[in-house]
């Protein structure tokens, strides 16, 4: 696990970086208001870095916000879920060619000047994966709903015994991949709540991910897209998902995507 | 009383259902949004075959007394029901989205028609 007091706080102290194609991929629902700021972090982070937002079917000014800034935008026809709009910056990750993709969400809870832990094991070859988690270490910040916190103890329990390896936070989107990681999900990328399939995809494909702690701050606009009732939904869903795909050869549908 | 040869048929007829959604899944036929109802369905229903007694107190319950496995195409009408409800939602959500798509793809082969060759 690499350690919070090197993590550098802006990409140029990151080596080999430059020479990398990188892109962030920016998630948004309805955030007009939080997604300038996360902009602005992300170019603070590293000027390099491309930026897509991918607008799922927002019904305010989120594509606009995002024009403003000039950053790409992948405007979605409508709403898709969580899933299908981050996999759609992971195509247009692949089929650009990218060799790392962060995401990032739109609402400002991921902090962009913690993605050096994020991009540092992977750019050092350490994993294909890295997922900021909050509960790797006591990291602090993030409150959530009681439903929800325990939800994601649970998930987190059942995930870490199904892929033999301790994973804190099945929920969390703060993400780097590196081409495996991208290649993986855009060819397949489990639907609405989809970070704990994905979390098991990716262990089943026998990449290796890395969980980094990192604090998550409150969200910065809009609504969790999240309420009490559909978590218990999700959960079911997703247990039901996890299991079902336990007997799975394949976990991946064979026609290739690309 | 229930006949136990309707509580034996109609529980490996329920749990037949089960798996097969459940082997519908695996096999990425059927996504597991959709795949709940039919779950709820299946598991219902064979509880309500193999639990004799509750068959019994269940049909007693809702005035059903001479044959209490009547109540048992009852539960599984309401649930077949219940899927053709909700899959009429989803047909009318399809084909919403159907339209959407058609409408943008129709104005951007427009936009690209539009365009010189040299400018793509």
């Amino acid at each position: 696990m690499s350690d919070m007091t090197i993590a550098p706080a802006r990409a140029e102290a990151l080596p080999g970086l430059g020479e990398l194609r990188r892109v962030a991929i920016v998630p948004a629902l309805n955030e007009e208001r939080a997604l300038p700021a996360v902009i602005d972090e992300l170019r603070a982070f590293d000027p390099g870095l491309d930026i897509v937002v991918v607008d799922d079917g927002s019904t305010d000014g989120t594509a606009a916000a995002a024009t403003a800034k000039s950053v790409r935008v992948l405007r979605l026809p409508f709403n898709l879920g969580i899933g299908g709009a981050v996999q759609t910056g992971f195509r247009f990750a692949f089929e650009n060619g990218y060799d790392l993709a962060v995401r990032v969400d739109g609402d400002g809870q991921h902090d962009p000047s913690q993605l050096g832990r994020l991009i540092a094991p992977v750019l050092a070859g350490e994993a294909d994966i890295a997922v900021g988690s909050r509960f790797a270490m006591d990291a602090a910040g993030y409150r959530s709903s009681r439903t929800r916190r325990i939800g994601i103890r649970l998930l987190a329990a059942v995930v870490s015994r199904i892929v033999g390896q301790r994973v804190t936070d099945t929920t969390s989107g703060f993400q780097a991949l590196n081409r495996l990681g991208i290649a993986l999900f855009a060819r397949d990328y489990p639907h609405d709540y989809p970070e704990v399939e994905a979390t098991v995809m990716v262990f089943r494909h026998r990449l290796r991910l890395l969980e980094v702690p990192v604090t998550m701050r409150e969200r910065g606009g809009g609504a969790s897209s999240i309420t009490t009732l559909r978590s218990i939904y999700y959960m079911i869903k997703v247990l039901l998902a996890i299991f079902v795909g336990l007997f799975r050869r394949n976990v991946v549908p064979q026609e290739d995507a690309s | 009383m229930t006949p136990l040869a309707v509580s034996i048929a109609g529980a490996i007829a329920s749990f037949t259902l089960v798996l097969v959604v459940l082997e519908l899944i695996r096999s990425h036929r059927l996504r597991e949004r959709y795949a709940l109802l039919w779950l709820a369905t299946g598991l219902t229903l064979t509880a309500l075959s193999a639990w004799r007694n509750g068959l019994n107190t269940l049909a007693r319950w809702v005035g059903v007394r001479s044959y209490p496995p009547a109540v048992l195409f009852a539960v599984g009408i309401l649930f077949i029901l219940a899927v053709l409800l909700h899959y009429s939602t989803v047909i009318s959500r399809l084909s919403d989205q159907n339209v959407l798509l058609a409408q943008r793809l129709a104005l951007l082969e427009e936009q690209v028609a539009d365009e010189p060759i040299s400018e793509r």
